[in-house]
């Protein structure tokens, strides 16, 4: 077998080679005898790696080298991938991105390869180079840089381990959006990893983030279905409300799966905030309002059921239907919606009262002891849903009003963001509605449609003139 | 009066035409009373016998179900011979009116039409007297026949149920040029009046019907009679005035004065109501229902009016105060303090009272929402759902721009993730 011995060209750039540098290893040939091509292919890989080193400095460099892997990239790459990965040792993830990362999309590519090293050092030389790259270098080429993310998700899954991807595909998400208003297919995939390995709170950070620019429909659909989610795992309701009724309202012409399960989740968590469902706003892609609701009936049934107001029946429809609930994985937020509907009517009552008895809940909630009203009332109190104290002599609770008197300087701080928010908001809007207003496309479409107004209305005035042959 | 005293003669001596009768069957089939059924049912025979109303006489007659014995029995003889007339004369206006068409007379036209609109109207043809009434639209000149087409079809449509023409009709009759004679103002307020309780616009007909002037008298007793108009008028008003509107439209007005004199129960309830005497307001009340649910046009909307009034009354009771037993509340009212308690708590989740009820005491407590607290909160609250509402604009817009279109997915980017 060929020794792996450093060319003289590389010695030159030795001392920018990271110092870290991990020991030249073997080729993995898998025991054939290379021909003299692969010896000249894995001369210039060689002499690419060169490049790399060499041409990673500024960004005129950078074009330079930029141009010559896209000349490399098929065959001279590919076609020996399997011997890439020694070289990558002789590259810093962080200096040398660019170059790194069209080596490694390479060799991720081949599945023969992912089979041969799966379980090994591969997972941490992806995730070391997603936590380190260059955020300028790795954008030239955002469709490998994509496709190595994807790599890595699909190992940390076949792994069973997502909780391992969390943190490289965090900051691959940061790498590769311009703006943290910019989505990208890796918030997705992001999402969706923090959900199966339940680490909710790191999905937070990405989720925070108020998404204005989208490239793709697709990435929104799904980022919103998988932030809502997270939301409902923090109980985030309002949240996760948000995210969903974008899905269902983003403008689409056909009806696409992820919008039918993010309504039915539409419906329970809209059940669960406010015991309602909104209907459709106007803006609302008539695809989405025609056929919907077609798709998801028990869901609807379940909604007028529970605008009944009454619990037995609630729970009696539920348990009829616990199987479809179940095949949608919704079961659990379906019980949520259940016990909501105690607490739905037991804020009604504070409306109502200022003392009640134990036993006039019970019965006006239709629960069926005092204990258990005591029992929902207590939790409620504890979590904050209403203002109340129970005294268990009497058996009476004394609803109380809102201790909020907005008055405290957390208050005030409060509502000061709020107004810079809003003003900044305000202004962004002012200024996109100047944009559109000066766009050629706009005005065309403005004068022309005036114009057909005028035309239209001309026939009318003079009858005469415009007999039936005008069309 | 209650149900078993109800006078069933001197009730129908306040109509005439086929209101009475209609009235009288109404009576017999709701009142539970045989007695009382049998002898509305007795005088409304006679009377279709009289008016030569078959259709009338025959519903009598299937009702009385020879419970009355051999005179009130199906008599089809009668029938038939009433009806060969009834036909002779028919013909004989139809060739009558198409001599008129012919010589284009337009006022013979004009009569000719109205007397077949009677003729249809005296035999319960009703839709073909409607028609036949309306034609005479055409071939009226002046203003007073205008009026009288107005009225026949007035009548028409009162006893079909149709009250959007009755509504129509009134208002057209008003438009005429002429000033009109007072009794038929009084007569179209009445049935416009009318019109709006049938249509459920309580408001409304208590305006009009407060607005009828004595001048009806007795005049339109083939509609309504005028302890009708005080009756529904009261009512009405009381449902759905506030105080104001009360005292000036009803209790101050002198020409109202007149039509409640014939009904001095009614003319009590009103004074108990205006002054806080609600229990015996509500006690009036309860006597009159039986009574005014035999009544052919109010049997409907008598629950919602009672409602109404008992809700206002409840309302009223409680304005004044900060804090209220509900047990002397209870005793006003004349119901338990359970039932009190559950009537508020309704009146308090409709936001009909701003009160809470504090149930261990039973006390009542209003409650006047603290202004500062609920502005800060409406504040927050409107800004958040304006950030939320433009953030999504936003980026819808975003998506538009980029002119989506899920055709476009497959193939799209050389990466499909």
């Amino acid at each position: 077998s060929r020794p792996v011995s450093s060319p003289p060209t590389r010695r030159k750039a030795a001392s920018r080679t990271a110092p870290d540098q991990t020991p030249e290893s073997e080729p993995s040939s898998k025991g054939k005898a290379p021909s003299a091509a692969a010896a000249a292919a894995m001369e210039s890989v060689e002499a690419l790696v060169a490049h790399i080193q060499g041409l990673s400095g500024s960004a005129d460099e950078l074009a330079q080298l930029h141009g010559l892997l896209k000349q490399a990239d098929g065959d001279a790459l590919r076609a020996h991938s399997a011997g890439l990965l020694p070289f990558l040792s002789h590259l810093h993830p962080g200096a040398h991105s660019l170059g790194y990362l069209y080596l490694l999309d390479s060799f991720v590519s081949s599945s023969a390869n992912l089979r041969a090293h799966a379980g090994g050092d591969l997972l941490v030389t992806v995730a070391d180079f997603l936590t380190s790259c260059s955020a300028d270098q790795i954008r030239m080429a955002p469709d490998k840089f994509l496709n190595v993310c994807r790599v890595l998700k699909n190992e940390v899954m076949q792994l069973n381990a997502p909780i391992r991807g969390i943190a490289p595909l965090r900051a691959a998400v940061r790498k590769i959006q311009t703006s943290s208003e910019q989505l990208t297919p890796l918030h997705a995939e992001y999402l969706m990893l923090c959900l199966l390995a339940k680490q909710y709170k790191a999905g937070l950070s990405v989720l925070e983030d108020d998404i204005f620019e989208v490239d793709q429909p697709k990435d929104l659909f799904l980022y919103c279905y998988y932030g809502a989610m997270i939301y409902i795992g923090l109980k985030k309701f309002r949240k996760a409300l948000e995210l969903l009724h974008n899905a269902v309202t983003a403008p689409m012409s056909s009806l696409n799966a992820i919008t039918v399960e993010a309504y039915k989740k539409y419906v329970l968590v809209s059940l669960i905030q406010s015991g309602q469902v909104p209907s459709f706003p106007k803006y609302t892609s008539s695809t989405a309002q025609r056929n919907l609701k077609n798709h998801t009936q028990i869901y609807v049934d379940l909604s007028t059921c529970y605008g009944t107001g009454s619990y037995s029946d609630l729970e009696t429809f539920i348990q009829s239907n616990a199987e479809a609930f179940q095949t949608d994985n919704n079961f659990g937020l379906v019980k949520q919606v259940l016990s909501s509907m105690y607490k739905r009517n037991i804020q009604r009552l504070t409306q109502t009262y200022l003392t009640l008895s134990l036993e006039d809940i019970a019965s006006s909630v239709q629960l069926n002891t005092p204990k258990e009203a005591e029992m929902h009332v207590l939790r409620m109190i504890e979590d904050g849903e209403i203002h109340a104290t129970i005294n268990q002599k009497d058996g009476m609770v004394s609803f109380n009003e809102d201790p909020e008197q907005y008055k405290s300087s957390e208050m005030v701080e409060h509502i000061d963001s709020s107004i810079q928010r809003l003003m900044a908001l305000s202004k962004k809007l002012t200024s996109i509605d100047q944009n559109i207003s000066c766009d050629h496309a706009f005005l065309m479409k403005v004068s022309s449609s005036d114009l057909q107004m005028y035309f239209s209305f001309l026939p009318l005035c003079c009858p005469l003139l415009f007999s039936n042959k005008c069309e | 009066v209650s149900a078993d005293q109800l006078d069933v003669e001197a009730y129908a001596a306040q109509y005439s035409g086929r209101t009475r009768v209609a009235r009288l069957l109404f009576i017999a089939e709701r009142c539970g009373v045989e007695a009382i059924q049998l002898e509305a049912l007795r005088m409304a025979h006679d009377e279709a016998r009289a008016r030569e109303d078959t259709v009338l006489y025959l519903d009598a007659v299937l009702k009385i179900n020879s419970r009355l014995g051999p005179r009130y029995r199906h008599d089809q003889a009668w029938v038939d011979s009433v009806n060969r007339r009834a036909e002779q004369r028919k013909e004989k206006l139809e060739t009558e009116l198409n001599g008129y068409r012919t010589n284009l007379i337009k006022e013979s036209i004009r009569m000719g039409y109205n007397d077949i609109g009677d003729f249809f109207y005296a035999h319960g043809h009703l839709s073909e007297a409607f028609k036949s009434y309306i034609r005479t639209r055409d071939y009226c000149t002046t203003s007073k026949h205008i009026v009288q087409m107005c009225m026949h079809v007035i009548l028409v449509s009162i006893e079909l149920g149709q009250f959007a023409h009755v509504t129509n009709y009134v208002s057209k009759a008003e438009q005429t040029p002429d000033t009109l004679d007072a009794v038929i103002v009084a007569k179209l307020r009445a049935a416009a009046g009318l019109a709006n309780l049938e249509t459920k616009k309580y408001k409304l007909a208590a305006r009009k019907f407060l607005e009828t002037g004595p001048e009806l008298g007795s005049n339109y007793s083939e509609v309504i009679a005028p302890q009708d108009v005080a009756v529904y008028g009261a009512l009405c008003a009381l449902a759905s005035f506030d105080r104001s509107e009360l005292k000036s439209k009803v209790i101050d007005n002198i020409n109202f004065r007149n039509f409640l004199e014939l009904v001095p129960e009614v003319r009590e309830l009103v004074n108990d109501f205006y002054a806080s005497r609600y229990g015996s307001c509500l006690e009036h009340l309860e006597k009159l229902k039986p009574n005014l649910l035999l009544d052919i046009h109010l049997r409907e909307h008598l629950g919602t009016l009672y409602n109404d009034i008992r809700h206002k009354a409840i309302i009223q009771y409680t304005l004044p105060f900060i804090s209220v037993d509900l047990n002397t509340m209870a005793s006003a009212f004349k119901s338990s303090v359970s039932m009190l308690e559950k009537e508020l708590a309704a009146l308090i989740t409709e936001n009909k009272i701003q009160a809470r009820i504090d149930s261990h005491n039973k006390i009542l407590y209003a409650r006047h929402a603290d202004q500062r607290n609920a502005t800060f909160q409406r504040a927050l609250q409107t800004g958040n759902e304006f950030e939320r509402d433009i953030k999504a604009m936003l980026l819808r817009a975003n998506l538009i721009k980029h002119d989506f279109n899920q055709k476009n997915w497959p193939g799209q980017r050389k990466m499909n993730l």
